[in-house]
Formats: C-alpha cells, sequence, structure tokens
C-alpha cells in the first residue's frame, strides 16, 4: 500500500483516512484528491468531520488509519519498508512550513502588530532578515487590502480585517497550499465578502486550496471540486456546480435544502 | 462647534405626533441637567475617619516614643545599608524564583513524563517546608559538608556558605516553587488556538513557547508576581536569623545598643513601606506594558494623567453644557 504517490502528483491524497478520538469515529475511511491548483471546497453539516480532515492535512490532528500525501511526502510519517516510523517534531515542523492555515477564530497573535503577525514566521522559523520580512509583509498586507492598518493591534480590527491579516501571515511562508477552515464563519454577515474576494483572487494567482465552508456562492463560482462530506465520510464530490445544482445523493439533497 | 448647530437651529417646532418632519432638521434634546444624588452618609464616613485619627495622633503622643531617635535613625547609614540589602536579596531571589519557576512550569506541562515528575518533586518539597527551616538547612550545611568541590572550584562549606549565599539559595529556591504554579496558572490561560497557529506556521515547540506563549501568560502571570514580590521583601525580614544584615537585623542590631527598640521598629516599619510602595509603581508600569494589544486604546498613566489636567483644556464636568464640549 502507498507506493505509487509520485506518478499523477497530486498536492493532497489521502487514502481511507481514519479518524477517532477515543471511542468517536470522526472520519471513516476518507479518500481525497488535490491536484496543485485545485480549489477544493468541502462542505457538510457540523460534525462531519470537515475541520479534523483538514487538521490531518497538516499534522494538527494524527490519524489513525490509512495514509495522508501532501505533495509526495506522507504527512507525520516516515516510511521505511513496512515500517512507519513517527516524526520528530523537528521534521513535522518542517511539513507544515509549506502548508498555510487560517482558522475559524484567526488566531492573530493578540501581543503583536498585523506587520509583527506576519513577519514573525519567516523570521523565527525561516530565518529571513527583519527589515525584508518587515517589507514582504507591507506587500502582503497591500494585497489583502490592509496598507492601512499595519500597526494596529488585532483587537484594534474588525473580524473581516483580522482574517485577511490571517490570510497574509499564512502567505507569508509562501505555502505551496493553503487550509481555510470555516474562515468567515466567525464573521459578521457584512464583513465575509471581504474575506471571500481575498481568497478569489488567491485562487486566481493558482494557489492550491482546501476550503471547509458555509458560503455555497463561493464554492459554485470559485471551487473546482465540490466535496460533500457527512459522518465522517465523504458522500459526494465532483464540480460545484453539478452537485449543487443535481445533487446525486439523498442525503446531500437534504444538507443542501437547509443551507441554500 | 456650535457653528453646525447653528445651521441647523430651528425650533423644535413640531409636537410629538403632530405629523413629525424632517429628522435632520430637528434640534438636539437639551442636555439633562439634573441634581445629583447626594452621599450624606460619605461626610458622616469622613467625619468618623477624622475623629479616629485624632484619637490615634493624641495617644502616640502621649506615648512614650522618642521622635527625635526616630528621625535621626531614619537616614541613618546602617540602617540605609541595611535596606539596601534587602532590596538586593528580594531581587535576586525573585529573580532566581522567576527564572526557575517559569522552566518548572514548562517542565510540569510537557509531554516527559521525567521532567513534569521532578518538577513535581521539586515543588512538593520546597512548597511543603516553611521557609525559615530552609534558610537554616542552607546555612548549616557545613555540619554535613566540610567542605564544596564542584571540580572547578573547591573551599570550605563554611566560608562558600555565607549568609548571603543561605539567604539567596533559601528564599530563592523556595519562591521557585510558587512561581512554578504562577507561571503555570498563566500558560494554561493562554488560548489553544495560539499554540495551533504558531505550529501551524512551523514553529517548534520552544519557539511557540518563546514568542507567542509566554508573552500572553505574561499578562496573567505579573499581578500575582507583583504580589510574591511586596511578600519577599517583606519576608526576607526571615533571614536576620541567619545572620544576614538586611534591614530587620540592622534596626535590631541598633535597638541592642540604643534600647530604643519601639523607635528602630518604626524606623524599620518606614523603610518597608517606603519599599513596598515604590514596587507597586514599578508593577502597575509593568503591567501596563504586558497589556498591549489587549484593549482597543491604552489607558493613559497616572503621570500623564496629571500632566494632561495641569496643561490640557479645561473639561467640563458630565451633565453640564452641551454634550460632547471640549
Amino acid at each position: 500500500m502507498g507506493t505509487t504517490t509520485n506518478s499523477s502528483s497530486p498536492m493532497v491524497k489521502a487514502e481511507q483516512v481514519h479518524k477517532n478520538f477515543g471511542p468517536v469515529q470522526v472520519l471513516r475511511g476518507i479518500d481525497l484528491e488535490v491536484s496543485p491548483g485545485e480549489v477544493c471546497c468541502v462542505v457538510g453539516p457540523s460534525g462531519s468531520g470537515k475541520s479534523t480532515l483538514l487538521r490531518c492535512v497538516n499534522h494538527l490532528e494524527k490519524i489513525n488509519a490509512g495514509r495522508l500525501w501532501v505533495d509526495g511526502e506522507l504527512v507525520g510519517y516516515r516510511q521505511r519498508g513496512d515500517k512507519l516510523y513517527e516524526m520528530r517534531e523537528r521534521e513535522v515542523a518542517a511539513q507544515r512550513r509549506d502548508i498555510g492555515m487560517v482558522f475559524q477564530r484567526f488566531n492573530l497573535f493578540p501581543h503583536m502588530t498585523a506587520t509583527e503577525n506576519v513577519m514573525e514566521a519567516p523570521v523565527q522559523v525561516k530565518g529571513v532578515r527583519r527589515a525584508d520580512a518587515r517589507k514582504r509583509a507591507e506587500q502582503l498586507l497591500e494585497r489583502v487590502g490592509l496598507a492601512d492598518r499595519m500597526a494596529s493591534y488585532p483587537s484594534q480590527l474588525s473580524g473581516g480585517q483580522q482574517q485577511r491579516v490571517a490570510i497574509a501571515r499564512a502567505l507569508a511562508m509562501d505555502p505551496k497550499l493553503m487550509l481555510f477552515d470555516e474562515p468567515t464563519s466567525a464573521l459578521d454577515p457584512e464583513l465575509v465578502g471581504e474575506v471571500l474576494d481575498v481568497m478569489r483572487a488567491l485562487a486566481e494567482d493558482g494557489m492550491t486550496m482546501i476550503v471547509v465552508t458555509h458560503e455555497m456562492g463561493f464554492a459554485r463560482e470559485v471551487g473546482d471540486t465540490l466535496v460533500f462530506m457527512d459522518d465522517g465520510m465523504v458522500v459526494e464530490a465532483g464540480d460545484p456546480r453539478e452537485v449543487l445544482a443535481n445533487p446525486r445523493q439523498e442525503r446531500t439533497r437534504a444538507f443542501l435544502s437547509k443551507v441554500l | 462647534m456650535s457653528d453646525s448647530h447653528d445651521s441647523l437651529s430651528k425650533k423644535p417646532a413640531d409636537e410629538p405626533g403632530s405629523g413629525g418632519g424632517d429628522v435632520r432638521e430637528r434640534v438636539p434634546p437639551e442636555a439633562i441637567r439634573a441634581v445629583p444624588v447626594r452621599h450624606w452618609g460619605r461626610w458622616i464616613g469622613v467625619a468618623v475617619v477624622f475623629a479616629l485619627l485624632a484619637a490615634l495622633f493624641q495617644a502616640f503622643r502621649g506615648a512614650d516614643i522618642n521622635w527625635d531617635v526616630v528621625g535621626e535613625f531614619l537616614t541613618y547609614d546602617t540602617i540605609i545599608e541595611g535596606a539596601g540589602k534587602t532590596l538586593w536579596i528580594t531581587l535576586l531571589s525573585m529573580l532566581l524564583g522567576v527564572v526557575l519557576g517559569v522552566i518548572l512550569a514548562i517542565m510540569r506541562l510537557s509531554g516527559n513524563p521525567v521532567l513534569s515528575g521532578v518538577a513535581w518533586g521539586y515543588i512538593w518539597f520546597f512548597r511543603g517546608t516553611p521557609v525559615l527551616v530552609q534558610l537554616f538547612l542552607w546555612y548549616n550545611l557545613s555540619f554535613v559538608f566540610e567542605t564544596v568541590n564542584f571540580g572547578f572550584y573547591k573551599d570550605e562549606m563554611n566560608d562558600f556558605m555565607t549568609p548571603f549565599l543561605a539567604a539567596l539559595l533559601g528564599l530563592g529556591l523556595n519562591e521557585a516553587a510558587y512561581m512554578a504554579e504562577i507561571a503555570r496558572a498563566g500558560i494554561q490561560s493562554v488560548d489553544r488556538g495560539q499554540t495551533e497557529a504558531a505550529h501551524a506556521l512551523g514553529m517548534n515547540n520552544g519557539k511557540t513557547m518563546r514568542r507567542i506563549v509566554l508573552p500572553q501568560a505574561m499578562r496573567v502571570i505579573i499581578p500575582p508576581t507583583g504580589n510574591e514580590f511586596i511578600n519577599m521583601l517583606k519576608t526576607s525580614s526571615l533571614v536576620y536569623a541567619i545572620q544576614y544584615t538586611e534591614l530587620f537585623r540592622a534596626g535590631n542590631t541598633i535597638s541592642t545598643r540604643n534600647l530604643a527598640v519601639m523607635e528602630m521598629l518604626i524606623v524599620v516599619t518606614v523603610w518597608y513601606l517606603i519599599l513596598t510602595t515604590v514596587f507597586s509603581i514599578g508593577q502597575y508600569y509593568l503591567e501596563r506594558y504586558f497589556a498591549r494589544g489587549n484593549e482597543r486604546v491604552r489607558p493613559p498613566t497616572p503621570l500623564q494623567r496629571a500632566r494632561a489636567r495641569l496643561t490640557g483644556p479645561r473639561r467640563q464636568r458630565a451633565g453640564r453644557g452641551p454634550a460632547g464640549g471640549v
């Protein structure tokens, strides 16, 4: 198992991924493939395991069974022969460097300004010179439309602005994959648009993205694939316009009738 | 400021319900002018307090205290030197306590069972025995070890374990046990999402702790640490028992000569109050620094407030004149 991973070189590949918290089965055999440049939107009712799947991709959660690759590399483990070896903390950290993550609750560092938030990882992890990191951070903040809020602390920013800083912070590490965990769910309705706009621009630039979301409009317009999850399994996957318009599965239909 | 009012000033024409005219043309209602609640009880309280203070003053005036001696010894060399040593041993012991305490807290919270076990054992011992006993244990170490030998350093224990070193070890190591618990509470108060965000950016555990978690934990750690500091200023008087000549011992030594016991105790009390007051002020500024990013606008310091009151424009008291004066 898990030998021919690199042939078509998907950015993310999951094979029969299982995850349980104690006796609770959260993921029950997920198969998934995301190609480079693809925007994959994951939808489903709460508790269906969407966020957990996302957290497994950058090893914030350890999977219990199956295999998970990012860019051809096994996540969190090294394989020699038939045996799996747990990675050391340093190796896991190195793997995460290339995977950006945006959280539902932003998780900005409250004791740092917007610019410092964005500079932190390049300086601390990659050893970029402070002056260079600052210049880059300012460019990124400009790109997400926050040129005038660089010196603000997170508590002085609206939710939408905070989430855009969080996106800039993730981009500062030049990730090859971006994970979005319900990035607009904690926002006031009128602030959702500004965050989605930034994400749309990112998708147009060719970033590979996995987006857990409830924004069906975004999934339809920006997504290349839509994955509907329920009860720890992928129920249906395909072209978003197709799935949203003509869901094949009863469970998908039931869910969509509630959210659309 | 008021011209905008003028341009709009039109009699509050419409009576309520008479067909409400254009909202923008309405003059805002007059600011409320009410007679504030009178707090008669406070005045009575003030009177009672003054009466009691007068009685206390009267009593002490009749007491057999030689205030001249108090005044004279307040700035006596030995006393000042003692106060300096109190400050010095407090600073060093707290430094030892804070550094070791944070390390112990991190050990205690680590997934490594050896480290957390060692931290648990340390805290169990040093928190479980009186600090005075610990001071004597250090001071009397020469009874059981005649010499010290670190390999690179050898000496007679009696010369090595000076009152100063015994005081530093006794106070500092004891304090570390308490600081460990304070630091642990602070570290645990930081949202889990902060660690996850740092990890997701590729930061390792050490950097996450140092750059992300600890600075935020400080906000929770500093206030009780300030408390510990002030406690330590006072607890350090215990080291008089192991011959370290800090403030209390200095006062004591003098009073055995001049027999002005109460006078010297008053001198010492005044000095302790001075030290604790200065530290309370320092604590305020330290807390303010580590609260950065937690309020939208930082409140002015008392100094800034005083300066603003002296130089700034006079503020109109709330409730008088049009709202939003200045």
